[in-house]
């Protein structure tokens, strides 16, 4: 059989099609509008400036706001990524019955089946000035002040983050870790391996392609976010989106689109650093 | 068939508020497609209830749909996408933004058949004979055009108006009674450092800087030229000292939504805040005690009004017209009543309250049985006296209005400072 020269060019052709329609048009748009100028209260005026950027680029509240996400991203990265690892490393090492492990594997779905703006709401009566953590707190007599810290800061935001973005990180690690063979731990115990050195040596290098991807998604998801940082911490902190936000709200889409722009920028080079400490492509074909 | 089934609706709506509807006469429009038309009222959630938008169908015989925006996401709408709006339920200061982007049509006021008995609040720019404020963006003065197209502002009544005075108040901060030791009597107690980590503030710049001004002149921490109209210096320097609040811990949070006030207040997260009517309201059917309290200083005022959209033509126009009329002739004004607002022509919404609910909401009496609010809970008993007093006592003390500066480019900017602070 003789295979058609034109094949592999129309096997591809969906793909490029959705890319360009709602990847590629959107972004290159953003970047027209990046350039326009703002007319107060009104909107957009077609121009060619870079006054968005400059703006951008030495406003020192917004320096401060990507400061603060960069932050927030790196805490809820290390937390999500040490949980994420020990909850995969036991549905699939410690569950011996695959069915339960799936079964459990679940239940770390169920919250999912809530909106995520439920679940962040729902920690408002937990962590409240008469809250349940601190009523039980001054109850028991531990403290007499109840603690304000819990709610309205970057504790509850952090907090907030590490709830609804975990299982982000569960998904892919679980999902290479089901791919190592047992043999090879069978084998380094064999060869008087510890404990902690099989998890150390094996099992992690070779769940860097799952804990690669779920800190993709855990990246772009806080450095994407303004709602949550919004509403867990009062509206007291910002995020480099809300800065984003705060401009559409006077309709300033310049400086938002400018600020996209940025902000892609910045997701991109943490992209970078992490393909460029796992080889994604590699270790999938693997 | 559209005559039966706006028959039906008028039964329906006489049966539900007794025979008053029959008094008002609605539907006028009588044309044989008019049950086909929807119009669409756009506006912020305080007055944008979909109440309204529920028995305004079923008097008028055609559809009116709410859809609820924030102050941004509305002027947005009306640039942006002014053929997705039929209505706009606009801030008075917010006709600065879009009158001259030629987004409405006057209103013609002939067509507005109680026009007459608008209070002069809007019409005149008096209230009970006086020339109330014009300290920030009073009604009045954005009232007339001179054309249904014009672009611009008249100096005086004309006959075409901007929009449809609909509902006001004069707002002042929410307090938690049961948590504060002593009186709150000054705009400075929001600033008080007494209420460190306990006290909010409105996140929307237009409003909060205006709290914040009434707090810092009234605690003799600024003197302002015009509080409505804040030059660049008096800007920074507000602002500034709202930065300082913040990393001194003073907001215990920055609320950007009505039901995010009420929640800081009904939860004791806040004990003071700036705060809306219908917010106070809320708390208070939650069995939790808060008081809207008059501070010495004066109310900060606001009003809203029905702009009608360019696009409208035709035999929308006329349902536009009937709508605005609709929406004057006093079930309107009834209904936001009860959550703490006033109506342009309050003698029609006195049809629509009992005796005791006119007494409390409007006369400053106390009331005589239980006062609920528009959705059947109780919030006052017997005995109360409304905060502030009569309609008369509250609005004769408005001291500025909610605005645009001429220099809110530079506020918005501050405003972003003090947010990521």
């Amino acid at each position: 059989m003789k295979s058609n020269p034109l094949a592999p060019y129309l096997l591809v052709l969906p793909l490029v099609l959705v890319l360009a329609v709602f990847v590629v048009l959107p972004i290159a748009l953003v970047v027209t509008v990046s350039f326009y100028r703002y007319v107060m209260l009104v909107g957009l005026q077609p121009d060619f400036t870079l006054t968005n950027y400059i703006d951008i680029l030495t406003n020192a509240t917004n320096l401060h706001l990507y400061l603060s996400t960069i932050k927030f991203t790196l805490i809820t990265l290390v937390i999500t990524m040490f949980i994420g690892f020990w909850i995969s490393y036991f549905l699939v090492f410690k569950v011996r019955n695959t069915l339960t492990a799936i079964a459990l594997f679940l239940v770390c779905t169920v919250p999912f089946w809530t909106s995520n703006i439920i679940r962040m709401i729902s920690w408002r009566p937990v962590l409240g000035r008469e809250g349940l953590i601190n009523d039980a707190l001054v109850q028991s007599g531990l403290i007499t002040q109840p603690l304000d810290w819990l709610l309205f800061s970057d504790f509850a935001v952090v907090v907030a983050y590490v709830h609804l973005f975990t299982l982000f990180m569960i998904v892919p690690i679980f999902n290479s870790m089901a791919r190592i063979d047992r043999a090879l731990l069978e084998a380094a115990y064999d060869a008087g391996a510890s404990r902690f050195g099989v998890v150390w040596n094996v099992v992690l290098p070779l769940s860097k392609t799952g804990i690669a991807l779920g800190s993709l998604f855990v990246v772009a998801l806080v450095m994407g976010d303004f709602f949550v940082v919004k509403v867990m911490s009062g509206g007291l902190s910002g995020s480099a989106t809300s800065g984003i936000s705060n401009d559409i709200q006077f309709l300033n889409y310049p400086r938002a689109a400018a600020n996209a722009v940025v902000l892609l920028a910045v997701v991109m080079l943490f992209a970078g650093l992490i393909f460029r400490i796992v080889d994604v492509r590699r270790e999938l074909s693997r | 068939m559209g005559d039966k089934i706006s028959r039906r609706g008028v039964l329906k709506g006489a049966a539900a508020a007794g025979a008053a509807t029959a008094v008002t006469g609605f539907p006028t429009v009588w044309a044989q497609n008019i049950k086909n038309i929807t119009l669409n009222h756009t506006g912020m959630s305080y007055s944008t209830l979909i109440d309204i938008a529920r028995k305004a169908s079923e008097d008028l015989g055609f559809k009116v749909e709410m859809s609820v925006v924030d102050h941004p996401g509305l002027i947005n709408r009306m640039i942006n996408d002014p053929t997705s709006i039929d209505i706009a339920d606009s801030e008075i200061w917010q006709a600065k933004v879009f009158v001259p982007q030629g987004t409405t049509q006057g209103i013609d006021v002939s067509k507005i058949e109680t026009w007459d008995q608008v209070t002069p609040l809007y019409k005149d720019g008096t209230f009970a004979g006086k020339e109330v404020s014009r300290e920030g963006d009073s009604p009045f003065e954005y009232m007339y055009r001179e054309s249904a197209d014009a672009t611009s502002f008249a100096t005086g009544p004309t006959g075409w108006a901007t929009f449809v005075p609909s509902v006001y108040n004069a707002d002042t901060l929410g307090i938690r009674p049961d948590k504060i030791d002593g009186e709150v009597s000054s705009w400075a107690s929001l600033i008080d450092p007494k209420f460190r980590g306990k006290a909010a503030i409105q996140n929307i710049p237009t409003n909060g800087i205006m709290d914040a001004v009434m707090a810092l002149q009234a605690a003799g921490e600024m003197t302002y030229g015009d509080r409505g109209n804040l030059t660049p210096d008096e800007i920074n320097q507000t602002v500034g000292k709202l930065i300082e609040l913040k990393k001194a811990g003073h907001w215990r949070a920055l609320w950007n939504t009505f039901d995010e006030s009420v929640n800081l207040m009904a939860s004791g997260e806040v004990v003071i805040q700036s705060m809306w009517s219908p917010a106070v309201t809320a708390v208070r059917t939650q069995g939790v005690n808060c008081v809207y309290q008059p501070l010495k200083e004066g109310y900060r005022g606001w009003g809203n009004g029905l702009a009608m959209m360019s696009h409208l033509d035709g035999l929308k126009r006329d349902a536009a017209y009937e709508y605005l009329n609709w929406y004057l002739s006093g079930w309107v004004g009834g209904f936001i009543a009860k959550q703490g607002y006033y109506i342009s022509i309050p003698e029609k919404a006195k049809d629509f309250l009992t005796e005791n609910e006119w007494g409390f909401f409007y006369e400053g009496k106390a009331a005589t049985a239980p006062i609920t609010s528009p959705t059947g809970e109780v919030t006052n008993k017997a005995g109360d006296v409304r905060d502030g007093g009569s309609y008369e006592e509250r609005f004769s003390k408005v001291a500025v209005w909610n605005n645009l500066m001429d220099n809110a480019p530079l506020l918005f900017g501050k405003w972003n400072e003090f947010n990521a602070a």
